[in-house]
């Protein structure tokens, strides 16, 4: 049973991860800089819903297979059951979600909002290559579908990482103040939350492949990496940024206002 | 020459031959072409602005997936409308321009606000359903460019229209709150989609020429006619009721006649005067003076690279 808890609890990390990103980049819609870039970071925030909606249905399903201990939040409060994609993204509050800080903090300009990207998604992009080898069928195949994506979001963010530090002064510097600012929430994605316990992971493999990475797109941009380590730390625990609380103000007051009712 | 040239070009215009970038074509018609289409682009981008107003609210992922990829499909209509202006000679930058500083229009329907989910489900229904009654015949337009960008623009359409549709017919079976809502949406969108088809035909100063030209194929109060015989029967699909109390089927005419559209509103909000033509043009112009700095360094980078593969070569 502790492995199940596990696995759902990870299961809603990793679509809490993809439901939070995925609503900060859709804010850009309508908006961006130029429009075939409106169109991308649309695309790209329509692949994290996509990716929410796999890891919340499993975990859904496997919620509804198991509905005994398994279903206490960590707060005390008892989850909405039957679980689905919907009560799972818009029935649980703050303290329920388990989402990298990364993930939630504003979008800033397009510097940091691409940076942001191209960190995380560097991330993801080791997290489920490992996971193509979980036990679970249905999570390796969520994440081999999910890697063809984020290759791309990977590929993308990078060129934007490399157009900004080496295109103009202002560029250069705007990314650089992005890189300050956001560097406190990279040291979080290698902390091996307690309920990743699949033995497909490997945190410290992925810390230094990501290492490897993005030391030679920073290089090849000419941005330096920061010598100071703090981390801020605690979101896959439920422990958040403010920020967090109005995301879900937003997302959730239409299930909230109107309970019980089909959209 | 010029008279020649003109006989031409109306003989291919008369026989339906579409008319090519590089033809002849009268200054005027070439004029009033970017003008409709960079106006058709302007819309499409100022239009994903009330619709994205509620992607972060969609009530369920399903939805906030389906309303992502609706306005994104916008995004591309309106990338390729531009490129199609952009055949006749006009830079996109130009025309942003236009927008920007109030020499080009967009669609009116824009500036009114979205309150509600339901507004999702109507701007489907009717703003979409509006459009595609004025695209539809576009997809014949004389000029190629547009007349093809066209036929890919009202197949996504159609597809949003019964997205529309279906957000509404959820919401006619749900709650009395839900009802009340898709009801309030209705009622708030009917008659400024009425108005999407433009002014009363004897008070539309470029229809004649357009009608000429095959630009147009239909008149306004044609469309206008066709798209309120198809709503008065869907609306009793979902049970809900047009906010029109003239709204009656006349069997000698054999269409549904309607009561007064107030002219002006339509003008007012065309001037300038709608509750969000502010909010809409500096939200545009906002995105792109806050965008100057990406583009600058987007194009600087081009040119290093372009620099270094030179040297390189």
């Amino acid at each position: 049973m502790a492995t199940m808890k596990n696995e759902i609890d990870f299961l809603l990390h990793l679509a809490d991860n993809a439901l939070i990103i995925g609503h900060r980049n859709s804010e850009w819609c309508g908006h961006g800089p130029i429009l075939e870039q409106d169109i991308a970071i649309t695309n790209i925030a329509l692949d994290y819903i996509g990716q929410a909606r796999n890891f919340y249905q499993h975990a859904a399903q496997l919620i509804n297979q198991h509905p005994t201990d398994i279903t206490i939040n960590q707060t005390g409060n008892n989850m909405v059951l039957p679980a689905t994609e919907d009560s799972l993204a818009y029935l649980r509050d703050v303290r329920e979600f388990k989402n990298l800080l990364i993930t939630e903090i504003p979008n800033g300009d397009w510097a940091y909002t691409t940076l942001r990207l191209y960190l995380l998604s560097e991330f993801e992009l080791q997290l489920f290559t490992q996971l193509l080898q979980h036990t679970d069928a249905q999570v390796a195949a969520i994440a081999e579908k999910s890697i063809k994506e984020v290759s791309y979001h990977v590929k993308w963010s990078q060129d934007w990482v490399l157009r900004l530090g080496d295109g103009t002064e202002e560029s250069k510097q705007r990314m650089q103040v992005a890189i300050e600012a956001i560097w406190a929430y990279t040291g979080e994605l290698f902390i091996q939350p307690d309920y990743a316990t699949a033995a497909c992971l490997n945190y410290a493999a992925i810390q230094a492949a990501w290492n490897k990475k993005v030391s030679a797109v920073f290089e090849e941009a000419g941005l330096n990496i920061p010598s100071k380590t703090f981390v801020q730390k605690g979101g896959p625990d439920g422990m958040h940024t403010e920020h967090l609380g109005y995301i879900l103000a937003e997302m959730q007051y239409l299930q909230r206002a109107y309970p019980n009712s089909e959209w | 020459m010029e008279q020649a040239f003109e006989q031409i070009f109306q003989d291919k215009i008369d026989r339906e031959v579409r008319i090519e970038p590089k033809d002849w074509m009268p200054e005027k018609y070439r004029q009033t072409l970017i003008r409709q289409i960079s106006q058709h682009a302007h819309s499409e981008i100022i239009g994903m602005l009330p619709e994205g107003n509620w992607i972060t609210r969609a009530p369920s992922l399903r939805r906030k997936a389906i309303l992502i990829a609706k306005v994104q499909d916008e995004a591309g209509h309106g990338l390729y409308l531009y490129s199609a202006a952009e055949t006749l000679g006009i830079s996109r930058d130009q025309m942003y321009d236009q927008l920007h500083t109030g020499k080009a229009k967009y669609s009116s329907i824009f500036n009114y606000p979205t309150l509600s989910w339901a507004d999702m489900g109507v701007v489907g229904w009717l703003v979409d359903g509006a459009a595609i009654m004025n695209q539809v015949p576009l997809c014949r337009s004389s000029f190629g460019p547009y007349a093809r960008a066209m036929v890919r623009v009202c197949k996504e359409e159609s597809f949003h229209q019964r997205q529309g549709f279906e957000i509404l017919y959820v919401l006619s079976k749900g709650t009395e709150a839900q009802r009340k809502m898709a009801q309030d949406a209705i009622n708030r969108w009917w008659w400024p989609s009425l108005m999407m088809f433009g002014p009363k035909d004897d008070e539309s100063p470029n229809s004649i020429q357009s009608m000429k030209w095959k630009i147009k194929r239909f008149s306004n109060d044609e469309l206008r006619q066709k798209f309120v015989d198809v709503c008065a029967e869907q609306v009793k699909v979902l049970g809900f009721t047009l906010p029109d109390k003239d709204l009656k089927w006349n069997e000698e005419r054999g269409h549904y006649d309607f009561g007064p559209i107030n002219w002006d509103e339509f003008w007012q909000v065309v001037q300038g005067n709608g509750p969000c033509n502010k909010e809409r043009l500096d939200a545009r112009k906002k995105a792109w003076e806050e965008g100057a700095w990406v583009r600058d360094a987007a194009l600087a980078y081009a040119n290093k690279k372009a620099k270094q593969k030179q040297v390189a070569a």
